[in-house]
């Protein structure tokens, strides 16, 4: 039983480091505009640079 | 020696052609440049600035479609936003060396606009990123302060199409708020709380580890749960408690009220059960409905994001605005505007505060504050009152009077503005809701009773009362509001209506009454219905007369270049060309004098004061009254039928506009016999109009798009503003629905009602739920597993009924609608 509460704090962890990642990323702004960015992929570098 | 020039072959063409820039069709003349054709000099000008930095790739993106510049811009039309004050409120962020600008640039419509944009440190090295928000149609662009000034990046800007959006707002510290990112916080937040305490739950679901050795676990799992529930009680779930508890303050109740109170409800009777070791509690359910209300809650906002709803006179008024000092011009930020400041108001400027005229004479447009269609004419000395734009050459006033004590911001401290719409206890979720609570309250006690009294079992008594609370909590049923006016909005808002919230919806489902405003709502804003009467004119009369009214910046003139649009111009044979303001226009055309505009000035029999139905315009070649045009204000083409939906919905329509009472003969078949067709009515009439009705009881639907109906839109039930552009101006208002989607009114109100009637059957099918689980609750046998699985299922109904429902309705209200206008 005790490999329980081992298992428990561990996957408590990894949750948890899920949710950091999450914050993250919305901290840095990528859930700001989900649109933009799929239309800004299909834009081509002009030749000439 | 005419007849040569009438037959030059240039002259006249019958292919149409489009605009290399822009895409609209060229109505003039057509220059040519690199082999591509443009409709004026402001599309040339971006074309060769974007080719000369190699960015004509531009043009190669699929649906580009160039913005041809303001032409009434001129230089130092930004030179304010240097001014210190008025820098700091414009920038987002700034290390004295780098600067960032987050500006909303509403002309951005397609995806070349977000490439151009963010190449904008091709057209100037000094512009270091630009990146683009496109749903929100904001640009975040940083630059070297050192190398370009805030002035010269809005120019910049200005230049290529894309003038910046900038407005008093601004400059009064209003921030928009960081509201999506929070509520990402609470929803990761409350999902991560949700997952695990149900993860640490499962055992529970199935009576395991029920022996003594699993105690310890078993504590240790309590723990954890409530552990995990803390941050979805005090961060995600606030807004429900803050705003439950402003609704009470103000001893009324709202939606949030009753989930404020299931939620204490469930976590206290946890804690309870954790502490006396007698169950597990209920905090699973607990986190799944914060986590699933925030959800629903996020994604009915969500498509709000760019749509401005409360705006007053400070969203429409420039920032600043030429001002003569010590005869040099300055730009000042009107807010600093005192009595006797000269102001210098150019071509298509807003007048931000009254002001006597100091120039000789100045033609000034107040279809925006007063819903006249035509521009009137006042002379030096004159008192012209803020929110007219002048037409034509600029013009010299003195101010009067401050900005914030204007004619025309007096109005917003009429007592309609000093309170929100009383939406308590309005709505169908909140009323059916008030009954539900007081029922289930009762079922428990009185299950409570009969245990304790009647069977003498405290112990049940405990367990059926609480279980009675929680399994009746009033979820599903807020889901199903929710969830029906979510899904309502999406779908409105698909069809080019956005109502401000889940309220608006509920009121427009009450709609007895349309109270239309003429100019700009039911009649069409760029575009007049112009006919020629007299004698039929010739081919070269027309060149004749295209040519000339081309040469005038006069509003009539214009409309009438634009009804001309199939007509070619010959600028080469025109000569001695003057306009008399107020009068008319004359010039040479080889040999021949041709005059146009009033009676008198023409020479023409009849009277200016004929014109009571519509503008005239007379023309005159060689002294000789060829005929005159009529100018009258065109309706939108599916007004007839619009009207016609709506009355037999069993809905009144009026008219209240504030011009002057042409077209009466028109409309009245339109609107029907009994209607009400009220004219020069004054922004203060309108109010007071909406008013009485209410008083006899009607619910309101204002129609309105300008200033003059700021305050009708906000007395009335519904406030519906119409609009062109919906991300550009638009009054305070409930709704904002696109100029050429107002045909589909009829639609919208029955779309509302069907709402109020999905709202209404997905309360009954979660009343099922509720009773099947009361059955069990009441009798003391409902397990925790049964309690687990009822909440999901039961939310899941609801949120799959409410949606499918309302999409059917929205098919079979919108889709023969819409047929007709695509």
């Amino acid at each position: 039983m005790s490999a329980l509460y081992l298992l428990i704090i561990a996957s408590l962890l990894v949750a948890l480091g899920f949710l950091g990642a999450f914050i993250w990323s919305v901290r840095k702004g990528h859930y700001d505009d989900d649109y933009t960015p799929s239309v800004r992929i299909l834009l081509d570098d002009s030749e000439k640079p | 020696m005419t007849m040569s020039i009438l037959t030059a072959p240039e002259a006249i063409s019958d292919t149409k052609q489009v605009c290399y820039h822009c895409g609209e069709e060229c109505r003039d003349e057509v220059l040519h440049t690199d082999e591509h054709d443009f409709c004026c000099d402001g599309c040339v000008t971006v074309y060769s600035l974007l080719k000369e930095r190699d960015l004509c790739q531009y043009y190669a993106i699929d649906g580009a479609q160039g913005i041809s510049p303001d032409p009434t811009f001129y230089k130092g039309k930004y030179d304010h936003l240097d001014q210190p004050e008025v820098y700091e409120k414009m920038i987002e962020f700034t290390d004295g060396r780098l600067t960032t600008v987050y500006w909303y640039l509403p002309k951005m419509h397609c995806s070349s606009c977000i490439w151009l944009l963010e190449h904008l440190y091709r057209l100037n090295p000094a512009v270091r990123s630009s990146v683009v928000n496109f749903p929100e149609k904001k640009a975040r662009i940083t630059f070297d302060t050192g190398a370009l000034r805030l002035s010269e990046l809005a120019a910049l800007l200005t230049r290529i199409g894309y003038e910046p959006y900038l407005s008093m707002d601004d400059l009064s510290g209003k921030k928009a708020g960081k509201w999506n990112r929070t509520r990402l916080y609470k929803i990761g937040i409350a999902g991560f709380a949700f997952g695990n305490i149900m993860m640490l739950s499962f055992p529970e679901y199935f009576h395991l580890g029920q022996n003594a050795s699993d105690q310890n676990l078993r504590t240790l799992f309590g723990i954890l749960n409530l552990a995990l529930s803390l941050p979805v009680l005090f961060y995600c779930a606030a807004d429900f408690y803050k705003s439950a508890w402003a609704a009470l303050k103000g001893r009324y109740l709202n939606i949030d009220a009753p989930i404020a109170l299931a939620l204490s409800c469930v976590f206290l009777i946890s804690i309870y059960q954790l502490a006396t070791q007698t169950g597990p509690g209920y905090l699973d359910s607990f986190a799944g409905a914060v986590f699933f209300m925030l959800v629903g809650r996020y994604f009915q906002d969500k498509t709000y994001a760019g749509v401005s709803f409360d705006r007053d006179y400070k969203s429409y008024f420039p920032i600043a605005i030429s001002v003569i000092e010590h005869g040099k011009e300055t730009r000042k930020p009107i807010t600093g505007l005192q009595k006797g400041d000269h102001m210098l108001v150019r071509n298509e400027e807003l007048i931000p505060a009254d002001a006597v005229l100091q120039s000789a004479v100045a033609l000034i447009d107040y279809s925006f504050v007063s819903g006249e269609s035509q521009p009137v004419e006042r002379q030096k000395g004159d008192t012209i009152y803020a929110g007219g734009k002048q037409k034509g050459a600029a013009i010299e006033l003195e101010v009067l009077r401050e900005v914030s004590q204007s004619y025309l911001t007096q109005l917003w401290n009429n007592e309609a503005f000093t309170h929100e719409k009383d939406d308590a206890g309005k709505s169908l979720a909140a009323r059916i809701n008030r009954y539900f609570s007081l029922t289930v309250l009762g079922i428990a006690a009185v299950t409570f009773a009969i245990w304790f009294f009647v069977y003498k079992n405290p112990e049940t008594a405990f367990l059926a009362f609480t279980t009675t609370l929680l399994v009746a909590c009033p979820c599903a049923l807020l889901l199903s509001s929710t969830f029906t006016n979510g899904n309502l909005l999406s779908v409105f808002s698909r069809n080019r209506f956005y109502p401000k919230n889940a309220h608006s919806i509920e009121r427009l489902a009450h709609i007895d009454v349309v109270v239309f405003d003429k100019t700009g709502t039911i009649t069409l804003p760029d575009d007049a219905k112009i006919d020629f009467i007299g004698e039929p004119s010739t081919r070269d009369e027309i060149v004749m007369i295209k040519t000339l009214v081309e040469q005038s910046s006069h509003p009539l003139s214009r409309q009438i270049t634009k009804h001309l649009s199939d007509a070619p111009i010959s600028r080469r044979v025109l000569t001695g060309f003057s306009e008399t303001s107020g009068k008319g226009m004359s010039a040479q055309w080889g040999a021949r004098v041709v005059k146009m505009g009033s009676a008198s000035w023409t020479g023409a029999a009849g009277s200016d004061d004929d014109d009571r139905q519509s503008s005239r315009v007379y023309v005159a070649i060689d002294d000789v009254v060829k005929g005159y045009f009529t100018i009258r204000s065109k309706y939108r083409p599916e007004l007839a039928e619009t009207l016609t939906a709506l009355r037999r919905a069993g809905i009144g329509t009026c008219l209240l506009s504030g011009d002057r009472p042409t077209d009466r003969d028109l409309l009245t078949p339109l609107f029907g016999e009994n209607a009400l067709l009220l004219f020069n009515q004054k922004p203060e009439e309108k109010l007071d109009f909406v008013r009485e009705l209410q008083h006899k009881g009607r619910h309101v639907l204002m129609v309105g798009d300008g200033l003059n109906d700021a305050g009708a839109l906000r007395q009335s039930d519904v406030g519906l503003a119409v609009s062109d552009d919906i991300n550009n101006f638009s009054p305070s208002c409930d709704a904002i629905v696109e100029g050429n989607r107002l045909s589909l009114l009829p639609g919208y109100i029955s779309l509302a009602r069907s709402g109020q009637r999905i709202i209404r059957q997905s309360f009954a099918i979660s009343l099922i739920y509720n009773i099947l689980g009361l059955s069990f609750a009441v009798t003391g046998h409902l397990s925790p597993v049964i309690a687990a699985i009822l909440m999901p299922v039961s939310s899941i109904t609801i949120v799959a009924f409410t949606t499918l429902a309302s999409n059917a309705a929205a098919r079979r209200c919108l889709k023969k609608l819409t047929n007709v206008i695509n």
